[in-house]
């Protein structure tokens, strides 16, 4: 206190307060909000381009990397031009016309007017409501698709997992799966980034010949002297609580529920011209 | 002078270690140290507030009622873990997304908090700044020490830097999952605390009880 003793003026009068003083304390509080306030807002403005920037580029990088396209030396954006984004409804398996650069299928999913309840035996997934339109990531070669990436999500262990899943032009061959936002135990279910594990989903078939749902993730290894081994992944070993969540929401996702009719759509011969 | 800034930065590092010996923060030690990179970032973050908080609240410390001082701390730390964490997410997004909520969690970190209340409270700003230097780089080493066991034997990598082929990459070493659990780094900090207490025995704290000799009278 002692070198603000002699300060005169308003701002003087209440350095000088006793700092019991009631007024004192209301004073420094409001003036220690005020500041507080204005720098949390200022860093949470200056700097929310670049966080959105990120984020963006982020999931552009997992589309590729799902994709297998994805390298070190040519930029994420100019790459990932090559994809065509588009609009599904998911409950139809048809295209919607709505704009898909403004829509975020996550934050409809909260939205009652855009989203549907899932009844329990539905929710295997554990995501509780499931948006009514879905963004799709085409890759065409000419008029024919030749990869389809599809955004999936779904409760593992502890967390939800944010992922994508992609198919060859039959709509039946996994391309790839991979997962962006997760909060599995690292080394135990955070092994779902593991290179090596999600290469085994690559060329497994999601259907049976009679357009059964077939594809699992099966405890331990699979055994490919068995008949559907083209439908299995091994699981990972000391994760077998995030191996079913992955399991059942890569099954809720290709199921009736989520993007079911739209592969049949897509896989269907008579719709051969519009693929 | 330099005495005292030198003993501000060097007694917190293992005399006056934050963890080791006056145990706080270790709540964070244990979510953060699975991976060396995720521990550097958070020792970085952690070290950064602490230094910070320790020189703005030290800079008002004598116009703080005291009615309300810990509130004011706490407004303080919390704001600049908010400008951390934006900062993280803006030009380290990956690391931010590995810390997830942890950053967040430093505004609960007793450690920043501690400092502020027993330090800065009490010395000038200048001072305070490098004892929140001090204490951090003392948080830091045990982290990245706990962090390089975890990492080391759970995954057989530092840094994502293989260093020992695991077995189901082909390699000899079985990798220990018990050490990408929590409850491995309380063993590994009680190692630690151990370690350090049988080298500098002025760190054992006296026993709170004493064992008595007890004479058997024949009751029975």
């Amino acid at each position: 206190m002692t070198e603000n003793t002699k300060k005169p003026g308003f701002v003087g009068k209440i350095l000088n307060l006793p700092n019991d003083d009631p007024k004192k304390t209301i004073i420094v509080a409001a003036l220690l909000c005020l500041v507080c306030s204005i720098l949390v807002s200022i860093s949470a403005v200056v700097f929310k381009p670049l966080q959105i920037a990120n984020k963006e580029a982020d999931i552009k990088k997992n589309i590729l990397a799902v994709t297998g396209l994805l390298s070190d030396d040519v930029d994420v954006n100019t790459l990932f031009e090559q994809f065509e984004v588009k609009i599904v409804d998911v409950e139809t398996g048809l295209y919607s016309d709505v704009d898909s650069a403004s829509y975020d299928q996550y934050k409809a999913a909260g939205d009652p007017d855009q989203s549907v309840k899932l009844s329990s035996e539905q929710d295997i997934a554990g995501i509780g409501r499931r948006a009514k339109l879905a963004k799709v990531y085409l890759l065409k070669e000419g008029d024919k698709t030749t990869q389809v990436v599809l955004p999936i999500h779904g409760y593992g262990l502890w967390s939800t997992l944010y992922g994508f899943i992609s198919f060859e032009g039959d709509f039946n061959t996994i391309g790839g799966l991979q997962f962006y936002a997760h909060a599995e135990t690292p080394g135990l279910g955070g092994e779902v980034d593991n290179p090596k594990w999600r290469k085994l989903w690559q060329g497994k078939k999601a259907f049976n010949d009679q357009g059964e749902l077939k594809i699992e993730v099966v405890r331990g290894f699979v055994d490919f002297k068995v008949a559907g081994a083209e439908h299995q992944v091994d699981g990972l070993s000391g994760a077998t609580l995030t191996s079913t969540g992955v399991s059942n929401l890569v099954k809720y996702w290709l199921g009736d529920h989520g993007f079911g009719p739209y592969l049949k759509n897509m896989s269907a011969p008579m719709n051969e011209a519009e693929k | 002078m330099a005495s005292k800034i030198k003993a501000a930065v060097y007694d917190p590092l293992i005399d006056n270690n934050p963890i080791t010996l006056q145990v706080l923060g270790v709540c964070s030690a244990l979510a953060v140290t699975t991976n060396m990179m995720a521990a550097l970032i958070m020792s970085i973050a952690l070290t950064t507030v602490t230094a910070f908080a320790g020189a703005i609240i030290s800079s008002i410390r004598n116009h703080i009622p005291s009615s309300i001082r810990i509130i004011v701390q706490m407004t303080i730390i919390a704001s600049l873990v908010i400008i951390v964490d934006q900062l993280l997410k803006a030009y380290a997004y990956e690391a931010s997304k590995q810390l997830s909520v942890f950053v967040g969690l430093i505004i609960t970190n007793c450690i920043v908090l501690g400092r502020a209340e027993a330090y800065a409270m009490k010395n000038p700003p200048g001072m305070s700044f490098l004892d929140g230097i001090g204490n951090g780089l003392g948080y830091s080493l045990i982290l990245m020490a706990v962090a390089f066991f975890r990492e080391l034997l759970g995954t057989g990598k530092l840094f994502g830097h293989v260093i020992i082929p695991v077995a189901n990459e082909g390699g000899w070493y079985i990798p220990n999952g018990l050490m990408l659990l929590p409850p491995s780094a309380f063993f590994v900090i009680g190692l630690l605390i151990w370690l350090i207490r049988s080298i500098k025995k002025e760190q054992v704290e006296p026993a709170d009880y004493q064992i008595h000799q007890v004479h058997r009278t024949e009751v029975l």
